[in-house]
């Protein structure tokens, strides 16, 4: 790994956002709308349920928070890929003395900022509106949040891929691969509540792992090293299955003269 | 031999872009790839770049095969083209900072400043890249590929799109780079004016195929046309041209 490559791929994508402050605004308009309409809804039905809902509203803040480093951390990859392809900047950068390794990584990196961002003002947010204070909540959180960044960059990378393999055809694969794992991953309701045939499915992912695990700490239980555990080993098959898939699709596109088109389109 | 291409051949399904392709680039020499549209110029560049994978053939840059010492080629080359332009939404400074990091530049002020002064385009250094005009563009475009001192430059038609004032400062600037730093440059342009006054030899391509080479008064005197240009619209018309 270059120190020079990398803080030159990254310092792109940074001077990107210091130039043009309404891109600030794309990190954390949807992100606190999500968390404004959820976090009311939540208020609602507490006030107006007469079961017992004791961590609900802890439970679905968390989750929206957590959900959106998973979402920021893909989209830091499929998004700076896109940026280059829309720029037509690709070439140069596929010229130049670039491994791919250092392209994934530096991508990862402004993943890791984006999340940063966005990471800080929901925090704020989530404090204001609902008292929720994520920073009070067991420490065991953070190994959850950092398996989250690794499964976000096993989708970034396989967006990337797909976009590689597809075209700009395929653009709104950047947006929408997260939304494919959402609905078996356990967000918003536990894996019980899936059919039983779905729950394997759903246990094969480490994003389902990290939402059970987080909820189990946001509940005051400290026995949450199984998920841990569960969701860090199946980050390490996903990211090597990810980086596989983008070796074996820039190889490809090498060979049917995908990169020069993709990057010139 | 900065550059030794021998065989290359590159196939898209049916159709054969490049057939058969060997030549070298000496050190310091500018060597000019001509040909009509199609004909196999920018495919074959972009297999020595690493790009686009060749079907058969080899590729050998400083004496390293690629593309296994693919990083370690690249970083003693550059790359401009028309067609390739810098990121429109950072400014002109920002865009070479961040090659001159990516290409492992020394002193990056002081190169960066010095190309610009070369280019006559410091003035524009606070302007955004997006909002230049294509001539300016292309100096821009220039600088970063001369950040890195390269030992082999290829320009893909460089002077495209350029008036002919800007194009010929283009061109004498080119050949003053070429003089004080000893790079050897690919060539590829249609202009036979730019291959007539920069280049020290130049390949005709057709169909993927060598089909002539030699100094460009040489490739004129083997032949039986007149001019380059002739040549050139001769082939063009006889079926290549696309």
């Amino acid at each position: 790994m270059h120190f020079q490559v990398l803080a030159g791929l990254v310092l792109r994508h940074v001077l990107l956002y210091s130039r043009n402050a309404i891109r600030l605004i794309e990190l954390v308009f949807w992100p606190a709308v999500d968390l404004l309409v959820w976090g009311f809804l939540t208020l609602f039905l507490k006030e107006n349920t007469t079961g017992s809902f004791p961590h609900f509203i802890t439970f679905l803040i968390g989750a929206m928070i957590f959900w959106d480093v998973l979402f920021r951390a893909q989209q830091g990859l499929a998004i700076s890929f896109l940026e280059d392809v829309w720029t037509r900047n690709l070439l140069n950068v596929f010229v130049a003395p670039v491994r791919p390794v250092d392209y994934v990584v530096a991508t990862a990196l402004v993943g890791m900022l984006r999340v940063g961002v966005t990471l800080v003002v929901l925090t704020i947010l989530a404090w204001v509106a609902y008292a929720f204070r994520l920073w009070e909540f067991h420490l065991m959180l953070l190994p959850f949040f950092a398996n989250l960044l690794l499964f976000g960059w096993s989708l970034g990378i396989v967006s990337v891929s797909l976009i590689l393999r597809w075209g700009q055809a395929a653009e709104s694969l950047g947006w929408a691969v997260p939304f494919l794992v959402q609905p078996v991953s356990a967000v918003f309701y536990p894996v019980s509540v899936l059919p039983g045939w779905l729950q394997p499915v759903a246990l094969a992912l480490p994003s389902t792992h990290v939402f059970e695990g987080m909820r189990a700490v946001l509940a005051g239980q400290s026995s949450v090293w199984g998920e841990m555990a569960a969701a860090t080993g199946l980050n390490v098959i996903c990211l090597a299955l990810a980086a596989w898939l983008f070796a074996v699709t820039l190889r490809g596109a090498r060979k049917r003269g995908l990169l020069v088109k993709i990057a010139t389109q | 031999m900065v550059l030794e291409v021998s065989g290359l051949r590159k196939t898209f399904g049916e159709t054969v872009a490049v057939e058969d392709l060997s030549f070298g680039v000496r050190r310091g020499e500018i060597l000019g790839l001509l040909g009509v549209n199609g004909a196999g110029k920018t495919t074959a560049m972009n297999m020595i770049l690493g790009l686009t994978e060749p079907t058969s053939g080899s590729v050998r840059a400083f004496g390293m095969a690629m593309p296994g010492n693919r990083t370690a080629i690249l970083r003693r080359c550059n790359f401009c083209s028309a067609y390739a332009p810098l990121p429109s939404n950072l400014l002109v400074w920002q865009n070479l900072l961040v090659f001159s990091l990516i290409y492992g530049v020394r002193r990056r002020r002081a190169r960066t400043t010095a190309l610009m002064e070369l280019f006559e385009i410091a003035h524009l250094k606070d302007r955004v890249t997006g909002q230049l005009s294509s001539g300016e563009a292309t100096r821009v475009n220039l600088c970063k590929s001369l950040l890195n001192s390269p030992e082999l430059l290829m320009l893909d038609e460089p002077t495209a799109s350029l008036d002919p004032d800007i194009a010929d400062k283009v061109r004498k600037t080119l050949r003053r780079v070429q003089r004080e730093e000893g790079v050897a440059m690919l060539y590829t342009s249609h202009n036979m004016r730019d291959i007539e006054e920069v280049c020290d030899r130049v390949i005709f391509i057709h169909h993927g195929r060598v089909v002539a080479e030699g100094t460009p008064a040489e490739v004129v005197e083997n032949s039986e046309h007149a001019s380059l240009e002739e040549m050139f619209i001769e082939l063009a018309r006889s079926g290549g041209g696309g």
